[in-house]
């Protein structure tokens, strides 16, 4: 590696994980509304994931190529919990759910000693490399777009435009539904732990209402046309803040904002290309 | 002991109650679930801090204000963030998703501006007297509760109820457009009743921060969780429903936190919900589900 390049890495080793990390993040939002459900637990089961495997790798010990997948089965778990009732009611069942979820995991977050209360979990070693989270990523836009473009992908653009009517033409509604639950939670969980095994520290309130919003936001912004459309919504919201050091202090607010213009004024997003896919 | 908590628990339940009230006839003539609610019980709780604090007005002056103040807020907010998508008919996702970015923005907003600390009342506002009966104590700030959830709660029953307009709001939640044919100002009738839910939840917020003593701006997202559980548990529009679970919930939380363990009174919420979404995703008095495509 040329030194200038090594030089550029480690000043910018925090923005060039979040980078990654939040496209994960961007990408497990993508998956539930691309069937038309809002789901705000992406934050909740981040938290779940990175709660996990940090104590998987602090008090088992295990080798973080085992913990990285591993930190997916928590996430699921209540991601079956909540999905199993609420996917067959209207879609705000889902969303109040995951609300509460995260409101409530905060709290336990804080009150269990085995979390480390309001103090939180340090001293996770760094194993998280940023191959990894890239390797990730590019792994997930590239399932997500072959999905997409698949038989399965013109099923949930059916469901999101028109739930009834894709049920009736033999789309198996809530089998989608629950799989694209699942997915998010699988990778919401991933980019938990390699976000805990990257910063060295993680704390009650990093998983709470805010940050599930900014997932959220990140969608809106890129859009839902193809799955590289939430990645971008993510960079640019993430980088943005960097670049306009003024705005850091209203970064929420200015999150909040362009979800309401996003939705009033843009429903494809800045990217609203739609998918190439053959007649069938 | 345990009937001083139960007391406790009422008091705290009949709080949950007038918060989840307007939530709940938010969502059943609306037909939003408007997660900007919560902000105007925070709005609430500040500006009732702010008359006492720099004015000097007592608490009981300082509700109704506060609350009327959140009533004119709602109706802004609905205005600014509702109308457009009302007028596409969008679909109701729409609407939460566009309700949930408004909140973010004003929550941070008022955040970045007042700070996160914890506020209180100052103790001239209430008086700290205390009436013994029996082995229950009650103090004046919980008398002041209980009159005014019971003066919010009566007051609504009559107007929904009892009046001509209440009639109309009442054939607005079953039917919109009916209602519209049959003469009914739907417009006007849906800002009232969003000035109504923003009283309740200004109400809410005075009445915990009383409770607590604790006044902070993000207060009301705390007490969403509460509030979606009392209106699932109670049933979606359901005003009976409502009043009748958020008393049961302030009564468990207090057992709970009193009998069991107080790390446990944040989840037992959340327990409720999600055991209810498994067994009567309806609500415990509501009809079977109807499903809306």
């Amino acid at each position: 590696m040329p030194p200038w390049l090594d030089d550029f890495l480690w000043t910018y080793q925090n923005l060039v994980h979040a980078l990654g990390i939040n496209g994960l993040l961007a990408l497990s939002m993508y998956v539930v509304l691309a069937v038309g459900q809002l789901s705000l637990g992406q934050a909740a089961f981040m938290g779940l994931g990175a709660y996990s495997s940090a104590l998987m790798t602090l008090k088992l010990k295990l080798p973080f190529l085992l913990v990285l997948p591993l930190s997916a089965v928590v996430p699921v778990a209540f991601a079956l919990a909540i999905g199993v009732p609420t996917l067959r009611l209207s879609g705000v069942y889902l969303a109040i759910a995951t609300i509460g979820l995260g409101e409530v995991l905060r709290a336990v977050y804080l009150n269990v000693d085995l979390f480390g209360g309001a103090l939180g979990l340090s001293g996770i070693p760094e194993r998280g490399e940023a191959w990894m989270i890239y390797g990730l990523l590019a792994l997930a836009v590239l399932a997500l777009w072959l999905v997409g473009r698949s038989g399965i992908g013109r099923a949930m653009e059916a469901m999101r435009e028109d739930e009834t009517a894709a049920q009736v033409m033999g789309v198996p509604v809530g089998r989608y539904k629950m799989g694209a639950l699942l997915a998010s939670a699988v990778l919401a969980g991933l980019a938990g732990c390699l976000s805990a095994h990257v910063s060295s520290f993680i704390g009650p309130n990093e998983y709470g209402f805010e940050p599930a919003v900014t997932i959220l936001s990140y969608v809106l912004l890129g859009g839902i046309g193809t799955p590289l459309a939430p990645v971008l919504g993510a960079w640019v919201l993430t980088l943005l803040p960097e670049l306009l050091r003024g705005f850091s202090d209203i970064r929420l607010v200015l999150n909040g904002v362009i979800i309401v213009l996003a939705v009033l004024f843009l429903p494809g997003g800045l990217l609203g290309m739609r998918m190439k896919r053959r007649a069938a | 002991m345990l009937a001083q908590q139960l007391v406790n628990g009422v008091l705290l339940g009949a709080t949950y109650a007038l918060f989840a009230l307007g939530f709940t006839l938010m969502f059943g003539v609306l037909r939003v679930i408007n997660l900007t609610y919560g902000f105007y019980f925070s709005a609430g709780a500040l500006v009732a801090l702010w008359l006492a604090r720099s004015l000097g007005w007592p608490v009981w002056a300082a509700l109704p204000a506060a609350a009327v103040a959140s009533g004119v807020l709602a109706v802004v907010l609905d205005w600014v963030l509702l109308t457009r998508l009302r007028r596409i008919q969008a679909p109701e996702l729409s609407s939460l998703m566009v309700t949930l970015g408004g909140v973010l923005a004003l929550y941070s907003a008022l955040t970045s501006w007042l700070g996160p600390d914890i506020r209180r009342l100052p103790p001239e506002a209430i008086s700290a007297e205390a009436f013994q009966v029996g082995d229950i104590r009650i103090t004046a700030a919980q008398l002041l509760i209980l009159a005014a959830t019971a003066v919010l709660v009566g007051g609504l029953l009559l107007l929904m109820r009892g009046t001509r307009l209440g009639l109309a709001i009442r054939a607005m939640a079953e039917k919109p457009d009916a209602a519209q044919l049959m003469g009914i100002n739907t417009g006007q009738a849906a800002a009232l009743v969003s000035f109504i839910s923003g009283c309740l939840a200004g109400a809410g917020g005075v009445l915990i921060g009383l409770n607590f003593n604790a006044i902070h701006p993000y207060m009301g997202e705390q007490m969403m969780l509460r509030g979606f559980v009392v209106i699932i548990v109670g049933g979606l529009g359901d005003i009976r429903g409502a009043l009748l679970a958020g008393l049961a919930l302030g009564v468990i939380e207090v057992l709970t936190a009193g009998f069991v363990s107080s790390s446990l009174k944040e989840a037992v919420a959340f327990l409720i919900l999600v055991a209810v979404l498994w067994t009567r995703p309806s609500g415990l008095f509501g009809r079977a589900v109807m499903r809306r495509a």
